[in-house]
């Protein structure tokens, strides 16, 4: 280090703590407290990026969390590797690792650099003009856009770290812990409130805790010193949580917010093992006290960008708080008093002040004659018209203002310099306020934004409500929190304010320039490289709502979200347009404030937790057993059980053979079972169902079919009548929680009158299926004592009866056509009846299946499935199912809708059997089904819902929905495929055993 | 997230209800006598204001009861929460 830029007794930094990092491949040294900005400043590092679109070296330009330029890569670990961090934010920390971000091969030199010199052709909206043409061709430029867009590199493996969320209450939220904040939760915890202060810094206090000068006074004592006993003070308050480096994100209705806590982000790596990186506050507050203060202004002038220039008052921060200059030879350009006390805390250090070019011709203040008497010299009414220097700021030239400060007049003069401090005045940090839902309003004086209407039970205090010097700032903060909370306690009495500042300031969103406007480059958004220019532009256009323009030119679309240059942008719409500020509105400010990692957004809901894994209570078995498992719902079923080599087609054309000619076993635990009871539980079943239930006998089951209000199929499924007054109602696996959800739905709406009460009892029990001709044999041997023959236990009955001591109840009833016993019986028993029947099943080789069998098994009878052979446009007409539709009942669900004029309509789609003439030939579910492929367009007339080969009956067999396919059974109809027309015949959807004998068969 | 106060249970956050749309449209008693017109308007015609508006919410993650709501759609305010069966408290 060549130079000495950094000066001793700074209040943040620790200087017997030295660290060493790496700003890209090279090694530095900066002190425990510094932020990566401070410690490169001290370096004399300014360059640390590239620009967007024009590839500009770009220097550290703010000493927060607005900075649009500095913001880097950090670590080069590709697990723990993230983008777009702020220089400005991140504390360092031994083995802290960065680099510059959308640059190549390096940030000195810049192949995109070009950009810039190509920048005449590259207007707003250039990709917009350029690469819409000829439409077909986006694909080609998007590939090349998209590969040169974008700031950082994302991490390409999972992300290591631990993140957390927590749930917070309070009486009264403050964000920002400034002197307003500190002030407010003073007032809050005292009073008996519970109170949470947050603050996005390490430190509290704001900008006033190194506010150390003579002409800044509280009662006598130098503000910081009075600041730092508050502190003290409150630190000891026992209502009062505070914490650091949290950062609210999001202010949503209802005082709900989100901040980021951030836990370890500026420990030595080798302290991090295990712990909580970040946590996610979830906050409800009673009340919310913003004070999270205000972020300056640059100024618009030609070639503002350059590295070295600054903003004032980041300027006085890395001064004051961190003990390090921006440079040996500064110059200040600004239209208000606050860039004078940067001049003074320089002075105070002995750092060159070159000059001050202040926009205004009068200038009153003890703090400007305190600047003079120092030989600063002063150009009072003069405008920077350029700068100089490429990678950073070594010059600049100046003229004088117009009267009308439209333009600018007399000879130019050139000074020299290698940084420069500006100053636009002050912008209140609405961004959280306005998030909840608050509207602003526009005062014309200083041309501020500030709070007007609460949407919720918060307010503003502080320089975020517009209360910008110290008088207004201590003496509004407590009468209007008082106010607010409702208190009269304070301890604050009166103030005795001395501030050298005069409120005066000189408002000129453009600064007039020599060179005509084409000709110049005045960055409004410095990250998205949006200038002056391309708004003027983009309004002579045509654009004219703010929200048009935005997205036109990008202005504020950058990951600081225009915080430092929606102002300007908001002016210079308003003075080309001819309007009044506040006219045109805001963009809107959208959640969060500053960029959230994902994992802070999800949490512990990672890799398992990401969402609920249902098991059956036989899954332990389908594991050991080589099942492959299928995601139903939330559910995990068998899929199929492949054997040694199988693959899945092999092993599924065994199961299916297998479960129709000897024996099969399938694991139905998944089906939803809600148990109904009430006197009025068949009146219900009436209701709900398309057929009658009135008269099904006590031990009786049977197939029921739910339409939605429109006459749509919803589900479906088996319900047994246990006694006079108890159903259990079995529904599809997936549609489980939605029909209880209806059923309920109209028990409490529409018929509160009957006497029903619903309980879901899917998880009470497993439900063990075993079918096929062989299966009586096998249940009866698993249950002795019941007698299973055909006269006592018939199709679609049930028994209550026990294996060993265990009450069950057996349904036979089936979803394959063969003969089937379905053994419900306490979940925790499932495995071991399971197992049992495995063990009796085995000498009549019992085979388990899963889903896709009992999908093809079910495909042979026609038997439909709620959601693929359907979705909710068929009604039970459609589906051929006229006999399940009661013509005697009154009303059901549904009812009404099935003689519509649209419902009754011949040519709907019907669900049909297709088979292909080539048997072999397996038709793909979801291709399209149409008549005549020479017409042009060709009429599709429906698709595929099922297809499979089917080893029962050695040819392929499908499902389909076709519109009028019901009078087509016979007719020829093609699948038009990729490279070749299928042609198949429409059939009966019932393809094997349609006399049902199978239901009784002997072996 | 707005919170909602169930009349079962109590204020409880958003997220463990359902939302169920406009309320007081009844199911008509005698479905059969109406035309398809009358059905239709039933079935399927619903408002969507920008202002006051009277909806179903259920306590799905919760007693799973469902009840009324006033709610002011343009800033979420809830008006009245109010059982089933009941007029609305409010106009």
């Amino acid at each position: 280090m060549s130079k000495n830029l950094r000066f001793k007794s700074s209040k943040q930094v620790d200087e017997t703590y030295r660290i060493s990092f790496k700003f890209n491949n090279k090694t530095y040294y900066g002190y425990k407290g510094d932020t990566l900005a401070s410690a490169l400043l001290a370096n004399d590092i300014h360059l640390v990026g590239r620009s967007f679109k024009y590839h500009r070296p770009r220097g550290i330009m703010t000493a927060g969390s607005e900075e649009p330029n500095a913001i880097i890569q950090l670590h080069d670990n590709t697990s723990r590797t993230e983008p777009n961090v702020r220089a400005t934010e991140i504390e360092i920390y031994e083995g802290l690792v960065a680099s510059s971000q959308n640059c190549w091969p390096s940030v000195n030199f810049d192949i995109g650099g070009i950009n810039n010199i190509l920048s005449p052709i590259l207007p707003a909206g250039f990709y917009y003009k350029t690469f819409m043409w000829p439409k077909s061709f986006w694909e080609k430029y998007e590939y090349f856009i998209r590969k040169s867009a974008g700031l950082g590199k994302s991490p390409k493996e999972a992300d290591p770290d631990i993140y957390e969320h927590k749930y917070i209450h309070c009486d009264v939220l403050i964000i920002g812990a400034g002197i307003s904040g500190i002030m407010a939760a003073k007032i809050s915890a005292k009073n008996g409130l519970k109170t949470l202060l947050v603050d996005e810094k390490s430190f509290l206090g704001g900008s006033t805790i190194y506010d150390n000068s003579e002409f800044s006074k509280i009662n006598n004592q130098i503000t910081s010193s009075w600041l730092e006993k508050e502190i003290n003070e409150i630190s000891k308050l026992e209502n009062l949580e505070i914490k650091t480096r949290t950062s609210v994100a999001a202010f949503h209705g209802y005082n709900f917010l989100l901040a980021r806590e951030n836990l370890t982000d500026h420990l030595p790596i080798n302290q991090r093992e295990n712990k909580i990186r970040h946590r996610l506050l979830k906050i409800r507050a009673k009340k919310v006290i913003s004070a999270t203060g205000a972020i300056e202004r640059p100024l618009i002038f030609d070639n503002n960008d350059r590295p070295g220039i600054l903003l004032s008052s980041a300027i006085k921060k890395y001064i004051d708080l961190y003990g390090v200059a921006c440079g040996e030879n500064n110059i200040l350009f600004t239209n208000n008093d606050t860039a004078y006390e940067t001049a003074l805390s320089m002075v105070q250090r002995g750092i060159k002040v070159n000059a001050i070019i202040d926009n205004r011709e009068e200038i009153d203040s003890k703090l400007s004659y305190e600047a003079e008497k120092n030989n600063i010299r002063i150009f009072k009414g003069y405008t920077v018209v350029d700068t100089y220097g490429y990678k950073r700021i070594n010059g600049l030239s100046i003229m004088e203002l117009s009267k009308d400060g439209q333009k600018v007049i007399g000879k130019k003069i050139r000074l020299s310099c290698d940084s420069l401090g500006v100053s636009g005045g002050w912008t209140p940090a609405v961004h959280l306020f306005t998030q909840s839902g608050g509207k602003l309003k526009f005062r014309e004086d200083d041309q501020v934004f500030i709070p007007n209407k609460y949407p919720s039970d918060q307010l503003s205090i502080g320089s975020c409500n517009g209360d910008f010097s110290l008088e207004e700032i201590t003496t509004n903060t407590v009468s209007s929190v008082k106010k607010f909370l409702n208190v009269n306690n304070t301890d604050y009495k009166t103030f005795e304010i001395i501030t050298g500042i005069n409120k005066s300031k000189r408002n000129i969103w453009l600064l007039p320039s020599d060179k005509i406007l084409g000709k110049t480059k005045s960055f409004v958004d410095f990250q998205n490289d949006a200038t002056a220019k391309d708004i003027k532009l983009a309004l002579r256009e045509g654009f004219r709502s703010i929200e048009h323009v935005k997205r036109y030119t990008t202005t504020g679309m950058g990951t600081d979200q225009g915080k430092l240059g929606n102002m300007h942008a908001l002016g210079i719409i308003s003075e080309t347009a001819g309007t009044k500020m506040g006219e045109h509105g805001t963009t809107t400010f959208r959640p969060p404030y500053t960029p959230l990692t994902f994992g802070t957004i999800v949490g512990r809901n990672v890799g398992e937790f990401f969402d609920i894994i249902r098991r059956t209570p036989i899954h332990d078995w389908h594991v050991e057993n080589n099942a492959k498992f299928e995601n139903v719902g939330q559910w995990k079923r068998a899929w199929y059980y492949p054997k040694a080599n199988e693959n899945m087609h092999q092993a599924v054309q065994r199961e299916s053979k297998a479960a129709r000619d000897c024996a099969g076993i399938l694991d139905a635990s998944t089906l939803g079972k809600i148990d109904i009871q009430g006197t009025d539980a068949s009146e219900f079943l009436n209701r709900v169902y398309t057929n009658a239930w009135s008269k099904l006998a006590i031990g009786k089951c049977r197939y029921g079919l739910m339409l939605n209000e429109d006459g749509m199929v919803y589900d479906d499924g088996v319900t047994t009548r246990l006694d006079e007054n108890h159903y259990i109602m079995t529904t599809t696996t997936g549609g489980a929680a939605n029909v209880l959800g209806k059923l309920e739905d109209y028990l409490q709406t529409e018929w509160p009158e009957l006497d029903v009460y619903l309980s879901s009892v899917t998880d009470h029990y497993a439900t063990i299926s075993v079918c096929g001709p062989h299966s009586k044999k096998i249940v009866s041997k698993v249950i002795p004592d019941l007698d299973f023959s055909d006269e006592k236990f018939p199709h679609m009955s049930f028994k209550n009866t026990k294996i060993g001591q265990v009450k069950c109840r057996v349904m036979r009833i089936s979803f394959t056509g063969e003969q089937s016993y379905e053994i419900n019986i306490q979940s925790n028993y499932g495995k071991s009846v399971w197992e049992k029947c495995m063990e009796e099943g085995k000498d009549f080789n019992i085979t388990p299946y899963g889903t896709e069998t009992m999908h093809l098994l079910r495909a042979e009878k026609g038997f439909i499935i709620v959601g693929q052979d359907t979705d909710a446009t068929m009604t039970p007409i459609d589906l051929q199912m006229d006999w399940i539709v009661s013509k005697k009942k009154y009303d059901f669900i549904g009812k009404r809708s099935l003689y519509r004029s649209d419902t009754i309509k011949d040519d709907r789609k019907q669900l049909v059997g297709l088979l292909t003439e080539n048997p072999e030939e397996v038709l793909e579910e979801g291709a399209q089904i149409v008549a005549d492929i020479k017409k042009s367009p060709i009429e599709m007339l429906g698709h595929v819902t099922s297809s499979y080969y089917s080893p029962n009956l050695n040819k392929s067999i499908a499902l389909g929905v076709v519109k009028g396919g019901k009078k087509m059974i016979g007719q020829k109809l093609i699948i038009p495929m990729e490279n070749k027309n299928i042609n198949v015949t429409v059939a009966d959807p019932v393809f094997l055993d349609k006399e049902g004998e199978r239901l009784n068969a002997k072996l | 997230m707005f919170l909602i106060n169930c009349p079962f249970c109590g204020e409880r956050e958003q997220s463990e209800f359902k939302a169920g749309g406009e309320a007081h449209i009844e199911r008509p008693k005698q479905p059969t006598e109406l035309s398809d017109d009358e059905w239709a308007e039933f079935l399927f015609m619903r408002k969507n204001i920008k202002g006051v508006q009277f909806e179903r919410w259920n306590h799905a993650h919760g007693c799973r009861k469902w009840f009324n709501i006033v709610r002011d759609t343009s800033n979420d305010q809830i008006k009245a929460v109010y059982k089933m069966g009941e007029k609305p408290p409010v106009k």
